[in-house]
């Protein structure tokens, strides 16, 4: 006789037992119950408030009382066209732009050589490099940018003491992009702005290059691919779904920020600031809410733009 | 003599402490269909991914059609491969596939998919160009990737155990075309496999691997019938691989010898004697498991209504002939 005599015995009939009983004759319970509260979050509290936000931006305000009518009209969307209004929406669209394919490109030889050559403790330390900076305030990074930037900063110090300050004075020249010092220009703001994204860029192209199988390496190569060839045929169209998750990250995270422009870079607005101040000092909401729709609309638009270049064929 | 197709000299690739490969020579004649067949992590594949450029040798050197190919990329080499898993490109359909090199090459679009839809008929794929690999069987995209490696024609066919994902019956069609193939294209053939069968049907001649040398090199026959030594002896042919002591008793010689398992008669002249242990019955033939002198000798005989069973004690008997004498070396 031995120990596996004893027979068959069934796993206990607890209540933990007979609910997974119950889940397994309907599995669809439990998928419901999995989804009920981010479904209520989602629908109620968010899609909710950006419907109610879309509604507003249909009202206008009373210029004399400074009450919102609520009547609906077009006013606040033309409001959005004035030259004024305009500027900051342009603005923004072409940082954000600038600054996802700064991003794209830095990001990439992180990301190739993490998901090809880091292995083991190097990975980890990878992660830990790249993710470190997401754990410090966000605040104080931007700050400690501001520092960095300024005209009394260690960047300028640095010019010097390498007798390059000619350098840095002919890039604060550039009309419309330079200024006073790094940190009350654009190119300042531009900067500030892929450091603190970079990771979002990284991430999801380290990923994707990960994903690319070594063996159709080998075979571009065996074929004939020249490390170029395979680069441009291969791994980069495979590559291209992250680095596009990426760009989706960097883009509506510079379309919708309204800290980094405001510490540093110039006192021209951002679409950001701009809701700010119309919602807040301004106390003009639909104009607000207008400006709010904006970066949903240009996201809606570059998904659509993304999807049609195949981008998500490989997911 | 010619010049070899793939010649090996001294080979060997190490990876830190692993010899992977140590010291191992080997010609391989043009238009040869060549097999490398051995268990795994025996070294055939690390033999196979250093002609096509994938490794670099430690130490030793190869060459390619006389020339010597240590330093020069896979891409600068007139070899091409058949992967293993295919490694077909997910993100181009069939044609594109195998037109692949042809576009490195610059070849005109209009020629290239010409050849390439040439390529595909060859292998039975007529028409199928415009699928997405993911879309085709196994069996499909393993002809694709036979496609893309030949549409170039390479002076090196390597084969990464080509069939290894295939179904049996499948996998006994291939064996023929691929066969069948490699004599109309007159391309030497290299081609791995743990599949001893598969090695002994195809090849013109197999190389026996075994941690990280090489065995024996000779036609199916020879390494079937005369196996240099008992890993070869119980790997190709699962023969009986009978220990000097025994054969100095039954041949007078203190020799490693092997037996094959049909030389094997029951009855008649006893040579030994032993229980049977286990019976299977594979059609036409009977594979008994009998245990004798403290071995387990494998027979295989015709399946008949009179066979022994489990526990019956049987007389093995054998020809002289049949016992094949080896080294004293295990």
């Amino acid at each position: 006789m031995s120990a596996l005599d004893a027979g068959w015995t069934p796993p206990p009939r607890s209540l933990g037992g007979r609910l997974g009983d119950l889940f397994w004759r309907r599995p669809g319970l439990l998928v419901a119950l999995m989804l009920l509260p981010p479904v209520l979050w989602l629908g109620i509290v968010y899609i909710g408030s950006l419907l109610t936000l879309l509604l507003q931006s249909f009202y206008s305000l009373d210029e004399f009382s400074g009450l919102v009518v609520p009547e609906f009209t077009l006013a606040t969307y033309a409001e959005l066209l004035r030259p004024s209004n305009f500027d900051i929406i342009l603005r923004t669209v072409i940082m954000a732009a600038l600054v996802t394919v700064a991003s794209a490109i830095i990001a990439f030889p992180i990301a190739y050589v993490a998901a090809r050559y880091a292995r083991g403790k190097w990975k980890a330390l990878f992660y830990l490099g790249i993710m470190l900076p997401l754990w410090s305030s966000y605040l104080v990074k931007v700050y400690a940018w501001k520092l960095i930037l300024a005209k009394e900063g260690i960047l300028t110090w640095l010019f010097a003491k390498l007798h390059i300050a000619w350098l840095l004075d002919a890039i604060l020249a550039i009309p419309g992009i330079g200024g006073n010092s790094l940190s009350v220009s654009y190119i300042g703001t531009f900067l500030v702005f892929v450091y603190i994204w970079l990771p979002y860029m990284i991430l999801p192209t380290q990923a994707a290059l990960e994903r690319v199988p070594v063996n159709l390496i080998d075979a571009s190569s065996d074929l004939g691919g020249t490390p170029a060839m395979t680069f441009r045929k291969v791994i980069l169209p495979l590559a291209f779904p992250g680095i596009v998750a990426g760009s989706i990250f960097t883009f509506s995270l510079t379309l919708g920020d309204y800290i980094i422009p405001q510490i540093v870079g110039t006192s021209r607005l951002f679409i950001g600031q701009a809701v700010y101040t119309q919602q807040g000092t301004a106390g003009n909401i639909p104009l607000a809410a207008a400006f709010t729709v904006v970066p949903i609309v240009i996201m809606g638009i570059y998904l659509t733009v993304a999807k049609r270049l195949g981008a998500f064929d490989a997911l | 003599m010619s010049t070899s197709a793939v010649s090996l000299r001294a080979v060997s690739r190490h990876f830190g402490s692993v010899k992977a490969l140590d010291a191992v020579d080997l010609d391989i004649a043009e238009g040869e269909f060549f097999a490398m067949l051995g268990p795994s992590g025996s070294g055939k594949t690390t033999c196979l991914r250093l002609i096509a450029g994938f490794e670099q040798p430690t130490s030793g050197h190869i060459e390619i059609f006389g020339e010597r190919v240590e330093g020069v990329p896979p891409y600068r080499r007139s070899v091409n491969t058949v992967f293993q898993d295919y490694a077909l490109f997910p993100h181009m359909n069939v044609i594109e596939n195998v037109a692949y090199s042809l576009m490195l090459r610059k070849v005109p679009k209009a020629e290239r998919l010409k050849t390439a839809e040439a390529a595909l008929e060859l292998v039975q794929l007529g028409g199928y160009g415009d699928r997405r690999p993911g879309q085709l069987s196994g069996g499909q995209r393993q002809r694709v990737a036979l496609a893309r490696a030949i549409v170039n024609k390479p002076k090196v066919l390597l084969l990464d155990e080509p069939l290894g994902a295939l179904d049996l019956k499948l996998r006994e069609n291939m064996q023929e075309e691929l066969k069948s193939l490699q004599k109309r294209l007159g391309i030497t053939f290299v081609f791995v496999t743990h599949d001893q069968g598969e090695a002994l049907s195809m090849a013109d001649r197999v190389a026996v691997f075994s941690e990280g040398r090489i065995r024996q090199v000779g036609t199916p026959e020879d390494i079937y019938q005369r196996p240099d030594t008992p890993f070869v002896a119980d790997f190709v042919g699962s023969s009986n691989v009978l220990p000097p002591a025994l054969v100095e008793r039954l041949a007078g010689i203190r020799r490693y010898a092997s037996l094959r398992p049909e030389a094997i008669r029951l009855g008649g002249e006893a040579r030994l004697s032993g229980i049977v242990v286990a019976r299977s019955y594979l059609g036409p033939v009977t594979r008994l498991a009998i245990e004798a002198e403290g071995l387990k000798l494998h027979a295989v005989v015709p399946s008949g209504a009179d066979l022994p069973g489990e526990g019956d004690t049987v007389g093995v008997g054998f020809d002289s002939a049949a016992l094949h004498l080896m080294g004293t070396e295990p």
